[in-house]
């Protein structure tokens, strides 16, 4: 096969490159440059968008003896992946960027790209396994897993994808178990990326600091702290820039009365207005998503109880929640209808302890075990 | 063991470097084999001296200099360092009032690069003369500079030949505007050397770039041409060789070697020239055929005055709705090496400030594809590119709507 293997410069897409090499596919590495005005030197943890990441890529590249090109992504991804994080935010919801750009970038414009081009699979470093099924008529279902690396597995970005592009992606590390063992097969490579730190932040935003990112880009825009009475208890430079969920940072000049920890527990962009309360006010046991993309569609069995079992996990590494999910048709209410919007909908009941903190925009993923289900972004979350 | 290699596949990218010439190969391995420091006054050192020496008569006698007019540098871009530089501050030292340094928006970043770092550090200002259509620079513009602010211009730069769509520039022209108003002119001839004849005396420059490895010789070494009487000050500071002007232990092997080559081309050329025009005349009927979309840029060689115009060895197009980068991957899996001309930073494509300069928009410019021919070319490295180009070019256009910023139909 003609694969295209997408580089970020960093050990893992350098190492499932070379095992897309070795597993006799004709590579050609690909770097995308996601910002316009890229720093010269990698710094701290942004593991993507420097020169000296394109120039890792290139010398990953120059070692395992395929061609190398980087294509400037930069405007499609800032239209996308950076426009959706500042239009959510500034909506009063929590975006997922990586997620996005999984959706929008690389397995959108990369893929679709590539495809033009005549290559038949993008190959990334990503953790998660896809398991293909073949049907006796010969048809071809794949099912994507997380990967067996509990710590590293990436199956909650990728789910955005869907089964469509999944057949057009390759994850190389699918199967490793630990970052050691890739770190170890980029060494026997030859590879000088082995010993590369991990990335971790949001690589459009300096210095982890989103709250500054946001200021920048949306403009200051002073506010007032509220507790669930009204009463004002402190001030922000705009409501946007706080998550529900969230304890730090808040800057709370008069401790509550009960001498409890505050949260933020609601955030209301129309009035610029961050409610803080106690901890018992984020526990939500019922979530609505939109937006959903299903791999395997709940309860696929025609006619029957359209709720089925599964895990709901809601974070990056968050732990997997019991729940009955149920596909809808447009975007599910608290009072059991669904919106008339028409789109694809995912409803979820939780079936055991509560979970706390959930925000609107956050992508909800349905497992079964290792298996993806599917995926949404979340609507609204409460205690039903 | 001496035998260069022929670049595999079809090589169309001469312009960016040519293949050593086994003549200029064996001279450097000849001389790399050989002890001795040219600055040495031992019989090491005299016979290392008298290799350069020599080569700088060479060098002289290929060119239409006089040898002490010549500076060797480790390459063009150290020699329009040392020019642009060079002249700015020497200029100066006489009249603190020249601070005005002239350059044609379509000068390599060689050029442009140092000019604009004089005007961030050393208070120079930067005039960019606007070129036409084809790229040819506005004589009428320079001559109204050179009118308003004579007393303030540090010096001019013009390029012979420009590197990406291979405009010929009327230096004698720039030369006789300068001049009446007693300002030097340096010019870049990094890629005239090899096509077109370029005779450093009667063109009346006072200053001249010129390359080693874009005429079949080894990269890391050329050289400026530099008038006696022209003010200049030394950029590399040191052991004072190169009359004092460019400092450092001379490259002896490299330095051979680039004599060798340029005198080969130079007596070569008159028949290349031709030989090169019509493989270009043929590149470029067959790519109108293969897409009727295509823009030539650049003078057309087909027009009565075009084939004067531009470089024999260079075509240029630009492919509406395609992306450079994506021909390039196409062209390259094909076995077609050419190049999108412009100056890349860590690989990112951005649109060439050439193009930019002839009034082609953004977008057009994004489609951008250089082909350029050499000592080594034959029809067969044309009929290749001409056979993948129709399936290279379709690909790329879908593509292009992917992600290019093209819509369907043209416009985006």
């Amino acid at each position: 096969m003609r694969v295209l293997a997408a580089m970020s410069g960093g050990v893992d897409s350098a190492v499932a490159a070379a095992l897309a090499v070795e597993a006799g596919h004709d590579v050609v590495g690909v770097h995308m440059a996601l910002s316009r005005n890229r720093d010269q030197f990698r710094t701290g943890s942004r593991g993507c968008c420097s020169i000296e990441d394109a120039g890792d890529a290139r010398r990953a590249a120059d070692v395992l003896g395929i061609p190398y090109y980087v294509w400037d992504l930069s405007e499609r991804f800032e239209e996308t992946v950076v426009a959706d994080f500042l239009a959510e935010y500034e909506a009063g919801r929590t975006p997922n960027p990586c997620v996005r750009c999984n959706e929008h970038i690389k397995f959108e414009a990369l893929l679709d790209k590539a495809t033009a081009l005549g290559f038949d699979a993008v190959a990334t470093g990503h953790y998660a396994q896809v398991v293909t099924h073949e049907a006796p008529d010969g048809t071809v279902s794949r099912e994507l897993h997380r990967s067996p690396n509990d710590e590293k597995d990436q199956s909650y970005v990728l789910a955005v994808m869907g089964p469509d592009r999944l057949a057009r992606a390759m994850f190389p590390l699918g199967g490793f178990a630990s970052k050691a063992e890739v770190r170890s097969e980029a060494e026997r490579r030859g590879l000088s990326v082995s010993a590369k730190p991990d990335s971790y932040d949001i690589c459009f935003v300096a210095d982890g600091d989103t709250r500054g990112f946001l200021r920048d880009r949306l403009g200051a825009r002073p506010g007032e702290v509220v507790d669930t009475d009204g009463t004002v208890v402190g001030e922000h430079d705009g409501a946007y820039a706080y998550t529900v969920g969230q304890r730090k940072g808040l800057g709370l000049g008069r401790p509550a009365a009960d001498g409890r920890a505050r949260y933020v527990v609601d955030v209301q962009t129309s009035s610029n207005t961050v409610v803080v309360g106690p901890a018992e006010l984020l526990s939500v046991d019922r979530v609505a998503a939109r937006d959903a993309v299903w791999f395997t569609t709940p309860a696929a069995a025609a006619g029957g109880d359209p709720w089925d079992d599964a895990e709901l996990q809601i974070r990056a590494h968050g732990a997997p929640v019991p729940v009955r999910v149920r596909a809808t048709t447009g975007t599910p209410r608290r009072d059991g209808s669904v919106a008339d919007d028409g789109g694809p909908g995912m409803e979820l009941r939780l079936t055991g302890t509560p979970l706390r903190g959930v925000a609107a925009g956050q992508s909800a993923v349905v497992y079964r075990g290792t298996q993806v289900l599917g995926q949404a972004t979340v609507a609204d979350a409460w205690r039903g | 063991m001496t035998t260069p290699e022929v670049p595999a596949g079809a090589y169309l990218d001469h312009a960016a470097t040519t293949p050593m010439s086994r003549a200029a190969l064996e001279a450097y391995v000849a001389e790399a084999g050989r002890p001795g420091n040219a600055s040495s006054l031992h019989s090491a050192g005299r016979a290392a001296r008298r290799v350069v020496e020599e080569s700088r008569e060479s060098v002289a006698a290929a060119l239409g200099a006089r040898p002490s007019e010549v500076i060797f540098t480790a390459g063009g871009t150290e020699a329009d360092n040392l020019a642009i530089k060079g002249i700015f501050w020497g200029r100066r030292r006489q009249d603190p009032r020249r601070t005005r340094v002239l350059v044609s928006a379509v000068e390599h970043h060689a050029v442009l690069d140092p000019a604009f770092w004089l005007a961030g550090h050393a208070g120079a200002e930067i005039v960019l003369l606007p070129v036409d259509d084809d790229g040819r620079v506005d004589l009428a513009a320079l001559r109204a500079e050179l009118a308003e602010h004579s007393d303030e211009v540090a010096l001019v730069s013009v390029m012979w030949a420009n590197n990406e769509v291979g405009t010929l520039q009327p230096v004698r022209d720039v030369v006789r505007l300068a001049h009446q108003h007693g300002v030097p002119v340096h010019t870049d001839a990094v890629q005239a050397v090899a096509q077109v004849e370029v005779d450093f005396a009667a063109s009346g420059v006072d200053a001249m770039t010129v390359t080693g490895h874009k005429l079949g010789g080894p990269p890391g070494v050329g050289a400026l041409l530099a008038r006696r009487d022209l003010p200049i000050e030394a950029v590399l500071h040191g052991g004072g060789q190169e009359r004092g002007v460019r400092s450092g232990t001379l490259d002896v092997p490299a330095i051979r070697s680039f004599a060798v080559a340029l005198a080969e081309t130079v007596a070569a050329r008159p028949e290349r020239a031709a030989t090169l025009a019509a493989l270009r005349d043929a590149l470029v009927a067959g790519v109108r055929a293969a897409d009727p979309e295509a823009v030539l840029r650049g003078p057309d060689p087909a027009s009565d005055d075009g084939a004067a115009a531009r470089l024999p060895g260079n075509a240029h197009f630009t492919f509406p709705g395609a992306e450079g980068d994506s021909l390039l991957y196409l062209l390259d899996s094909a076995g077609v090496q050419a190049s999108t001309g412009s100056a890349c930073q860590a690989g990112v494509p951005q649109p060439s400030h050439v193009l930019l300069a002839m009034g082609v928009t953004e977008l057009d410019a994004r489609g951008a594809l250089r082909f350029s021919l050499g000592a080594t070319s034959t029809r067969h490295d044309v009929d290749r590119l001409l056979a993948a180009l129709p399936q290279v070019v379709e690909r790329a256009r879908a593509a292009g709507l992917v992600t290019g910023g093209f819509r369907a139909g043209g416009a985006a």
